[in-house]
């Protein structure tokens, strides 16, 4: 027991007062991309941003801007594109605040990215302070639920905000999906839905479950969630920064600069 | 043949079907392991492939055959071909007559040449069943009490003891071999990344070494090192996490607590080194998508000198703490002839004191000229399989710390153009990796275009789950947490 008591004392205080206090995250670690349309006049090698995305997040006609857009959605962050853009038209700034509460505010066009905001009053009186959330793991490659797990640690604490993970969707305050959603599993997010009681909400952790990942546009996936359950906050990233993961939960519940 | 080697498909062996199985047969006989059994298109007509390895001499050889409409099974002599020739039969429609039980693996709806597939439903098949009385069935999945991958799991039990466990997957497959096929195209490494997201750097290792393989490129000794960095900080990850898990389901919360941590600071080792967390990016054709430069390798190297004492001292404590080691010694236990068997490999089959490791067996990149001790345990039991562990974090760290501080100082990358089309033609390409978990084997076929004609991965899981439903025999269901946690298997890995 004494050396229990010893090891303890030896292994620390872990967990940071998030959000109070930021986390730092590696300088390699790419965060949030920050795209400027306006560099792209008349570019000497015009699409190469776009043949050297993998998964065709990058357009160069948007319909709305007629530039340069950037869907974090589907986004797997591999930088290839500022790689390939010889302007800096693309940039990736270290940021890990990503989530969004609309889809559509997630294609970057130049504007500031629009964060998550709160849930409406009547579920965010009742979700603020204690959120319990069913987790269903469709199709992916398991990242995402790792570090989605990993908010259980001490380092992150998820509990400490009364947010907790439960084991059945009849306890459960609504679902946090990864994966694009394969064919095989469809039935069993729909079952798990349905199982949650109203009103409950809807949460999709990264590129896969937001748009399909790697998998967008494979018969065996569904594209993402979205069409399955109406999402309320979308976590981009493949897979997303547990910190990424973590204030997009708290500012879906309104807590995002306070806790 | 060697490892992550290519060759002419013509110089394959192609012999009739009968004569095939014999061969296969006698191989595995003669200490032989199939390292992957599978059918692709050769020009045009739909042929099977076996992939041997010899870990006693390093070498790999293929052999193959028409596969017409079916073939005599080797399962029945062969056990470890038993979810080979299930694949086979799903997939392709191939029948290995006389197979004991032709159960589903993955429920596809295509195949990798994108025709349909008509099988049963996702979870629909003639499972064993427990009968008689006193038998009954508990079936847990395929969604699970905690943030896990989906699986079905059905336990027969005669009052509390476990007689079988019948495992049914298939609810994580995406499609990607059929995605293959045909390229290499932009998504490749985005695929091989995601395989099993906890073995990007593995996965990524073990195609790369394919590409290169048949694009006769070679690898500068500094990239080789850094992958080799990676892999094994992806190793103590895994590690360090598996044993916390362990821990937690024992109800030991100490270890469970401050390995759950430290798994976190292996992880964000490796985001030092290339910004992700899992290694994405880390690997690429031709090299690495980053360089190791000193300050950055003694920097990974202080962290690690700083953390790795508190690991061990988390791991120690479940050997000092009598009720956890009673909790897992003789639970899970797998027999050494069960083992080979069932072709275990990785933690599981050295824990059963079968000493198999690809970074001895068949050593390339970095491992050619650094070796690491191999592990292994007698007992095959959950104690075996978390001291296996124990001992291969102590031999990752070593490699580590002595790779961090020499580094050889050259360049990271050849310069690969992963442009389709300059793969060497009708070749066939073979790469196996020491992943966590164990052999990663992944095998790439090019067509007359040097295209991919069909891309074979084979990620431990696919031979290890076998073992765990043999661990839980004549257990209670109360241990299938720890033995589960044990094996730590992947099950998109599994299901692709
Ligand atoms: S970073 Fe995102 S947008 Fe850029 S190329 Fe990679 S996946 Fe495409």
């Amino acid at each position: 027991m004494i050396q229990h008591i010893i090891a303890r004392l030896r292994q620390g205080h872990r967990t940071l007062a998030f959000p109070q206090r930021q986390p730092e995250l590696p300088d390699r670690y790419p965060g949030r991309p920050e795209i400027n349309p306006a560099l792209c006049a008349d570019c000497e090698t015009r699409g190469a941003c776009v043949a050297a995305c993998p998964v065709g997040a990058i357009t160069l006609a948007d319909p709305q801007s007629g530039g340069l857009s950037l869907d974090l959605g589907r986004c797997l962050f591999c930088t290839q594109c500022a790689a390939a853009c010889p302007r800096g038209a693309i940039r990736f700034t270290g940021d890990y605040r990503l989530a969004a509460s609309r889809r559509e505010a997630l294609v970057l066009r130049g504007q500031p990215l629009e964060l998550a905001r709160p849930l409406p009053p009547e579920r965010l009186a009742l979700f603020r302070n204690s959120l319990k959330l069913r987790q269903v793991s469709a199709g992916g490659c398991n990242a995402c639920e790792l570090d989605t797990n990993v908010l259980g640690t001490l380092v992150f604490d998820l509990g400490r905000f009364g947010i907790q993970f439960v084991a059945s969707p009849r306890h459960a305050d609504g679902v946090l999906v990864t994966g694009p959603v394969s064919q095989n599993m469809r039935l069993g997010l729909e079952k798990t839905w349905a199982a949650a009681p109203s009103p409950r909400v809807a949460i999709a952790v990264g590129a896969c479950a937001i748009s399909g990942g790697p998998y967008a546009g494979h018969s065996e996936a569904s594209d993402g969630c979205a069409g399955l359950v109406p999402v309320d906050l979308f976590v981009p990233g493949c897979a997303p920064h547990p910190w990424t993961i973590l204030d997009g939960l708290l500012r879906l519940l309104g807590r995002g600069e306070t806790g | 043949m060697r490892n992550a080697q290519a060759i002419p498909i013509r110089s394959i062996p192609l012999l009739p079907a009968e004569e095939f199985c014999v061969e296969v047969l006698e191989a595995v006989l003669h200490e032989a392991r199939l390292s992957a059994l599978f059918c692709a298109p050769v020009d045009g007509e739909l042929r099977l492939f076996a992939i041997l390895a010899e870990d006693r001499l390093g070498v790999l050889h293929a052999l193959s055959a028409p596969a017409g409409q079916a073939y005599p099974s080797l399962t029945p002599d062969c056990p470890q071909a038993h979810l080979f020739e299930r694949e086979i039969w799903e997939t392709w429609g191939v029948t290995p007559l006389g197979h004991p039980w032709l159960k589903p693996v993955r429920f596809p709806a295509r195949d990798p040449l994108g025709r349909e597939v008509l099988g049963p439903e996702i979870g629909q098949a003639r499972f064993m069943e427990a009968l008689g009385e006193g038998g009954h069935e508990v079936a847990v999945g395929p969604v699970h009490a905690g943030i896990i991958e989906p699986g079905h799991f059905r336990f027969l039990c005669h009052g509390e003891d476990v007689l079988h466990l019948e495992i049914s997957l298939g609810y994580q497959h995406r499609g990607i071999e059929r995605a293959l096929t045909g390229g290499p195209d932009p998504r490749f490494l985005q695929y091989m990344q995601t395989l099993a997201g906890d073995t990007t750097i593995g996965h990524a290792t073990a195609a790369c070494q394919n590409l290169e393989a048949l694009s006769g490129c070679d690898v500068p000794a500094g990239a080789l090192v850094f992958r080799a960095i990676a892999l094994e900080l992806e190793r103590l990850a895994n590690h360090a996490g598996d044993l916390g898990a362990l821990a937690m389901d024992v109800g030991f919360l100490p270890t469970s607590s401050f390995l759950g941590r430290i798994r976190g600071d292996f992880l964000n080792m490796t985001a030092k080194l290339c910004g992700s967390r899992f290694g994405r990016g880390l690997v690429k054709p031709g090299g690495t998508g980053f360089d190791l430069g000193q300050p950055r390798a003694e920097a990974v190297r202080a962290h690690l000198a700083q953390v790795f004492p508190q690991c061990m001292e988390a791991v120690e404590l479940l050997w000092s703490t009598p009720s956890v080691v009673s909790r897992f010694e003789r639970t899970g236990s797998v027999s050494r002839v069960d083992a080979l068997a069932l072709g275990l490999v990785g933690v599981a089959a050295r824990a059963c004191d079968v000493e198999i490791d690809v970074r001895q067996d068949f050593p390339v990149g970095a491992f050619a000229f650094s070796h690491i001790p191999v592990a292994v345990s007698q007992t095959g039991d959950v104690a075996a399989r978390a001291f296996v562990r124990h001992m291969e974090l102590l031999h990752s760290e070593k490699f580590l710390t002595e790779h961090l501080t020499h580094l050889p100082a050259c360049a990271n990358t050849c310069g690969f153009q992963a442009g389709v089309g300059n793969l060497a033609p009708n070749s066939l390409a073979v790469s196996l990796v020491e992943g966590w978990r164990g052999e990663i084997c992944h095998v790439a076929l090019t067509d007359a275009t040097g295209r991919f004609a069909a891309y074979k991965v084979v990620d431990p899981s696919f031979h290890n789950w076998a073992g765990l439903a043999m661990a839980l025999r004549n257990q209670q269901i109360s241990d299938f947490p720890i033995c589960n946690k044990s094996f730590s298997l992947s099950y998109c890995g599994h299901d692709l």
